[in-house]
């Protein structure tokens, strides 16, 4: 067991720090799911590209740096503990990308991965539908065979699309073979939003940002080369994603970190009685176990294991944290926990943000299932 | 960075499992409940044997030289066989502070267990030879573990004390770790088993929730308690034994839940792990007292 990071990683800590210190904007941008913090957010993006810190752990070719997971651990806290702007390309980066790495074709990959990098292509999520949500296999979107054009025409709608209203591409799940059971006969599509046939419609959120869509798609046309995986494979194909959803690339322990680390702040400067102090403590002693229980994975991962249902804990920890942390902070504040301005208002707003967390990626009563058939071995109902 | 433990530490702690599969099983801890001693006959003398009591003591003293990264595995291994034996107070707390291999050491702030049966005496107050005080027997829920007062002059430890104090928060907090890891074993086997409505509970939603809750509290605490084994940092090791003590707590209460009646007996074993449980995560200071300790730190 050694705990300690190289010297090299200590030095590549203090450069992410120091640039991360003379560079993250001040004052903070606008929420990233409005259409102006959008744009401002992929300039940010675009200036994290120029010097490789976008995707640290891709290869160069595609505009990372070749970091180690290690080194992307590290960039994460330092990104999160300098209160770093959100990264608004994340589903593409975290969700789709690593998906491509397995799944795609070289020209996928050429094509799509560094446009991703520098923000010129932004990427939702296309997986929910009215009547597919925690039951994701129920998915009714159409994708119909067009041999004469070499592709597929796709139909139906898909909503709670994160960012749909300003990201320029959605990959998505649509059933491609009707006879086929459920899991069966779905197949992965990247498609273009700006094709022919695609409708965006925004969708006010909880906090009254316009952070969701529902994209409408009526016989869109999409090419063979924007197939991912092979058809009718798209389930096994999304699942790697679902992985990297739940488990570290989404939530790195930085973020908690950082969180906790302000909600001590927060405690210190307001005070409060100990049945207060407890609790946040607690919750600060949850960030910490969710950083060692990272490094503890991502020791097996560097060694050549893999991870499984595991995922599903880590999912409903973090996102229980995330709330938790929260809800401390607006203890603290008290009456003034309502407010939408001021220095303290971003609780509110983080906190409408984390209520999202046991929601999204597969809900948490659907992850406590996975948990107990899964790690504990129970039967299916 | 690598936070994982190597192929020998795996291997020694397997190697202890063996021993107390065969002779720390629930009926060997049931029959302490009833003997002289509250312990395991012989079983003292075979953790000797194989390093196990000594493993944190010098080489040049007699003992193996090992580190609590290779004992806090073992003293798992310990809880989840609920082993009735002054092992975290002798093998984590006292051998290493006093450099003795050969010593059985009871060890605790307040109540100390099996301090009739040991050569030397450790609270709050100081060390004592056992010969030198008098002892007080109290009943416990856990009736293996044979408390006691210990009433007489003590003399106080003054080096190493807080360090020792690490490994001992480490080592009890593996335990209920431990402790936690058997009871959701068992309780995991009994709802797959146990039918009710024509189909085995454990496929009823509301108790699935119940037992991933507890798995996840324990995902969350080794790491943490690992981690203090490595460091031992006083606020390192009260974080893990805050998280292990919250955790073996609500395993407890939802493996007797999911056990309905049945756990609710003494004649099945679940009570023999659950009250070692209730006793060892309140022993050297509960959870909110460890969170206290942190909250000195960082607050």
């Amino acid at each position: 067991m050694d705990l300690s990071f190289t010297p090299a990683e200590e030095a590549f800590r203090a450069d992410c720090r120091a640039w991360l210190e003379a560079n993250v904007p001040r004052p903070p941008l606008p929420s990233g799911d409005t259409r102006e913090g959008f744009t401002a957010h992929l300039a940010w993006e675009r200036k994290l590209f120029d010097v490789r810190y976008a995707v640290v752990s891709w290869p160069r070719e595609y505009g990372g740096r070749d970091a180690s997971l290690w080194e992307w651990l590290i960039f994460e806290e330092e990104y999160y503990r300098a209160g770093a702007p959100q990264r608004v390309t994340q589903n593409g980066i975290f969700l789709l990308a690593p998906t491509i790495f397995t799944f795609g074709t070289d020209e996928q990959k050429r094509r799509i991965l560094p446009k991703m990098a520098a923000g010129e292509q932004t990427w939702c999520q296309g997986w929910s539908e009215p009547n597919a949500g925690s039951d994701l296999a129920g998915i009714q979107s159409k994708a119909v065979r067009d041999d004469a054009q070499g592709g597929w025409r796709l139909s139906g709608q898909k909503t709670w699309t994160t960012r749909g209203a300003f990201c320029t591409h959605l990959f998505g799940l649509f059933r491609s073979d009707p006879g086929a059971e459920r899991h069966r006969g779905l197949t992965y599509f990247l498609v273009d939003l700006t094709t022919p046939g695609v409708t965006v419609r925004g969708v006010e959120r909880l906090d009254g940002d316009e952070g969701f869509a529902e994209v409408f798609l009526d016989d869109v046309f999409v090419a063979d080369t924007d197939v991912l995986g092979e058809p009718n494979q798209g389930w096994s194909v999304a699942m790697a994603t679902t992985g990297s959803e739940r488990g570290l690339t989404l939530r790195s322990p930085g973020r908690f970190l950082a969180t906790a680390q302000r909600l001590i702040d927060l405690a210190r400067d307001r005070g409060g009685e100990d049945a207060r102090r407890d609790a946040i403590v607690a919750a600060y002693i949850d960030a910490e176990a969710y950083r060692w229980q990272t490094f503890w994975t991502v020791t097996r991962l560097v060694e050549g294991a893999s991870t499984g249902p595991e995922s599903s804990m880590v999912k409903v920890f973090w996102s229980e944290l995330d709330v938790q942390l929260h809800e401390l902070a607006l203890e603290l504040l008290g009456p003034h926990a309502e407010l939408l301005d001021g220095p303290d208002a971003a609780w509110m707003k983080g906190y409408e943000f984390a209520l999202a967390g046991p929601i999204y990626a597969g809900t948490n009563e659907i992850q406590r299932n996975v948990i107990a058939e899964r790690v504990l071995g129970l039967p299916r109902a | 960075m690598r936070f994982a433990f190597t192929d020998d530490q795996i291997a020694f702690r397997d190697a202890v499992r063996d021993l107390l599969e065969g002779q720390c099983t629930p009926a060997h801890v049931r029959a302490a409940w009833t003997n002289e001693t509250g312990r395991v006959p012989g079983l003292w003398n075979q953790l000797v044997a194989m390093g196990v009591v000594g493993m944190l003591v010098p080489a040049t003293e007699g003992g193996l030289g090992l580190t609590m990264v290779d004992l806090v595995l073992i003293l798992e291994e310990t809880g989840r066989y609920a082993v009735p034996e002054p092992i975290v107070e002798t093998a984590a707390f006292g051998a290493p502070l006093l450099g003795r291999p050969d010593l059985t050491i009871a060890a605790a702030p307040a109540l100390v267990p099996w301090a009739d049966t040991a050569d030397i005496l450790m609270t709050n107050a100081g060390r004592s030879e056992r010969a030198d005080v008098e002892l007080l027997a109290r009943p416990s829920i856990d009736g293996a573990r044979r408390v006691f007062e210990i009433r007489g002059a003590a003399e106080p430890i003054t080096e190493g004390l807080d360090q020792a104090y690490a490994r001992g928060v480490c080592g009890i907090a593996a335990q209920l770790c431990g402790l936690s890891a058997r009871m959701l074993e068992l309780t995991a086997d009994y709802v797959k088993e146990r039918k009710q409505f024509g189909v085995p509970v454990g496929s009823f939603q509301a108790v699935k929730h119940h037992l991933a809750d507890a798995r996840i509290a324990l995902e969350f605490a080794r790491p943490l308690v690992y981690r203090s084994a490595a460091t031992l940092e006083p606020v390192d090791a009260s974080m893990g034994l805050a998280k292990a003590a919250d955790t073996a707590l609500l395993t407890a209460r939802v493996a007797l839940q999911c056990h309905g009646a049945i756990g609710y007996t003494t004649e099945y074993d679940l009570h023999l792990y659950m009250k070692r449980a209730w006793a060892l995560a309140r022993a050297w200071g509960d959870a909110r007292a460890h969170r206290n300790r942190v909250a000195n730190a960082i607050l």
